[in-house]
């Protein structure tokens, strides 16, 4: 009998589980974790000390790839923090249109997480339905702001332009029948807002299909119950914020405790788990996209309702109007300033944060006075989970650090900033 | 007094005295300043003290106050002479090149500091914590790994980037830069274009590092304004007080 002794194996950057450029090494007694290092980095881009020698307005497009798959919650939160500083006033229907952008993109985030999370423990199922569902909250990206990922949409003072009233449409081609571009079309014929209640609609269904894939699925069960428990003390210990908190039992939720924009007008519950595991984590996960939807659902109802202005008048700040710049010299000087110098920030800091999908998302924001920030400081939720790595995965199987990672909802865009 | 923002920083300056530099409520935010040597006995109160409960550390981010108020175009008296091309190389952070020497504005003492951002789940607050490292070549900061665990990488990441040292950390590796990376990158003297660059060479069939070739350019100067509306927002605090 050969004696067996540890090992160190690497895991990652390349590996498909390992959610873009994780290096672990990992310290193994036969299959069984001791120790866990992950080294991260390998995606750093330095986005806070570019943000340092810009403008405050074009560091808002650096936001969108912090966490590439939840973009315009990054920017709301960095938006925010210049805000607080300016303290200046913004419509009450881009707040509108901001929570339901947060909720679109909570639930394209989960969409990600739940499909990337499955296929790696082994449901590829999973991974097909989610992704047909993104497709469409993209095109909502798409139509308002002329991109499907990174949108740079929200601005101080607003957000860039009012909702479109109709939406992209399939075009016939080599590849596409007319008749399947019209069945594409079939529910883009009305505004933003038609097409955003139509998927509302359907979403609920989809959940349900989700579930009833993996919630009583014995596979599902084996691979998630009982991995990764985190206690409550130690998920405050270990900086957990967002899902990660409320899978460990603590109904905490910035929405709710200390609300942004007009989320104390909105109707929503706090999903939270009990044992703080793998599978609780899932199933608060799920809840959200129940709950994101149905705020998505109350937004549509208060917009179509009440039109109006989506970005301040204050021309320090928001550019004004193309019909104004023509034809007043005010307006010109205005977007003259603004798009050559930007505009100065009272000296001072600030910390704002939101509910991010993947947990509290926070801008540290420290300004001399100057157009430009003198420091930003990214807290990316993502950072804090995934340095828990070594105490969630001791004493667990190898298998199983792949479904650490997935519960952890890992994106690099935002740990390596 | 009933704002909570003003409470809590009453009850910090009730509870620690003369332990804290200084409590300030600004943009309705508290920011605690404590000197290095008290910071653990001041971190583990508020911990542990039932009227603060700051159960959970969010962040700790490291700031290098050294150009803190320097701008890069001279502003004040543009109307009598007319603008300037105002910056010249060396003279900012934007355009520094490789071995350039930037000058501290900051006295000794004041350059490097450590902020903590702190949450109480109990009590549904936050608070911010500075700590100034006391000497700026060696610039060095109890660690609070101890009483938020959570603070283990970041205290990596304010390491690896500013050099600040956290003495006692359990581990104090880099974390975001490159393996073998020489320098801190976010200080103010580390130029934005950085020091090396890096390229297969055909010849030794290897990756070969070289000093960088490309050049520091500021597309927009860093501009500080005198601006109308912060100044009336001082004069109406000014009268508020009065």
């Amino acid at each position: 009998m050969p004696e067996i002794k540890n090992y160190t194996l690497n895991f990652g950057p390349q590996h498909p589980a390992a959610h873009g450029v994780l290096r672990l090494v990992l310290e193994m007694d036969g299959e069984v974790i001791e120790r866990a290092d992950p080294h991260i980095g390998l995606l750093h881009r330095a986005t806070e000390k570019l943000a340092e020698t810009k403008p405050y307005n074009q560091t808002i497009g650096y936001m969108d790839r912090l966490d590439y798959v939840s973009m315009m919650c990054n920017e709301h939160g960095y938006v925010l923090a210049i805000e607080k500083l300016l303290d200046i006033e913004i419509p009450e229907r881009a707040r509108y249109i901001r929570v339901m952008f947060d909720e679109i993109t909570r639930i394209l985030n989960h969409l990600m997480w739940i499909g990337t999370h499955a296929l790696d423990v082994g449901a590829m199922t999973m991974f097909l339905y989610a992704f047909r569902e993104r497709e469409d909250l993209m095109d909502m990206y798409e139509a308002v702001s002329g991109a499907r990922m990174h949108a740079t949409y929200y601005r101080p003072g607003g957000v860039a332009r009012d909702l479109p009233d109709a939406m992209p449409q399939y075009l016939e081609s080599r590849w596409r029948s007319s008749k399947e571009a019209a069945r594409l079309n079939e529910n883009r014929q009305g505004s933003l807002l038609d097409f955003a209640e139509d998927f509302a609609r359907r979403f609920p269904t989809y959940i349900d299909e989700y579930e009833t894939l993996l919630t009583d699925n014995r596979i599902w069960k084996q691979r998630t119950v009982g991995i990764g428990v985190v206690s409550e003390d130690r998920a405050y210990q270990l900086g957990f914020t967002g899902p990660m908190l409320r899978g460990s039992g603590v109904e905490w939720d910035l929405r709710k405790k200390q609300p942004y924009e007009v989320y104390d007008r909105m109707d929503f519950s706090i999903p939270v788990g009990t044992n703080g595991d793998c599978y609780d984590r899932y199933l608060v996960r799920v809840e959200e996209m129940r709950q994101s939807n149905s705020i998505i659902k109350q937004c549509i109802q208060w917009l179509r309702a009440n039109p109006g202005i989506v970005i301040s008048e204050n021309h320090k700040v928001a550019p004004p109007r193309r019909e104004e710049l023509k034809a007043d010299m005010e307006g010109l000087i205005h977007h003259f300033k603004l798009f050559t110098e930007g505009y100065t920030l009272p000296e001072g800091e600030v910390y704002t944060s939101i509910e991010h999908p993947k947990g509290e998302f926070g801008v540290y924001l420290v300004s001399d006075g100057a157009n430009k920030p003198y420091r930003l400081k990214i807290r990316a939720p993502g950072f804090a989970h995934l340095s828990s790595m070594n105490e969630m995965a001791q004493g667990h199987m190898l298998a199983d650090v792949v479904a650490i990672i997935g519960t952890q909802d890992i994106v690099f865009g935002e740990i390596d900033r | 007094m009933s704002n909570p923002r003003q409470q809590l920083a009453d009850a910090l300056r009730a509870a620690f005295g003369d332990r804290v530099d200084s409590v300030v409520v600004g943009f309705n935010e508290v920011t605690l300043e404590v000197a290095a040597d008290n910071l653990v006995a001041v971190a583990t109160e508020l911990r542990d003290d039932s009227q603060f409960q700051f159960q959970q550390l969010l962040d700790v981010c490291g700031v290098d106050y050294s150009q803190f108020g320097r701008d890069e175009w001279i502003t004040e008296d543009a109307s009598r002479s007319g603008f300037s091309r105002g910056v010249t190389a060396a003279s900012s952070s934007g355009r520094l090149q490789f071995g350039d020497e930037l000058e501290s504005l900051t006295p000794q003492g004041r350059r490097f500091a450590a902020v903590y951002h702190l949450i109480s789940y109990a009590h549904n607050r936050r608070l911010r914590l500075r700590v100034f490292a006391n000497d700026d070549d060696f610039p060095m900061v109890p660690t609070v790994t101890g009483i938020w665990a959570s603070a283990d990488w970041y205290e990596r990441e304010a390491f690896d980037l500013f050099g600040i040292l956290f003495s006692d950390h359990p581990d104090l590796r880099r974390i975001l830069t490159d393996y073998g990376f020489v320098g801190h990158p976010f200080r103010k003297d580390f130029p934005m274009v950085g020091n090396v660059e890096m390229r297969y060479d055909p010849e030794r069939e290897r990756v070969v590092y070289e000093p960088v070739t490309i050049e520091a350019r500021v597309l927009v100067p860093r501009v500080k304004r005198q601006d109308h509306r912060y100044l009336m927002d001082d004069q109406e605090e000014a009268q508020d007080d009065a």
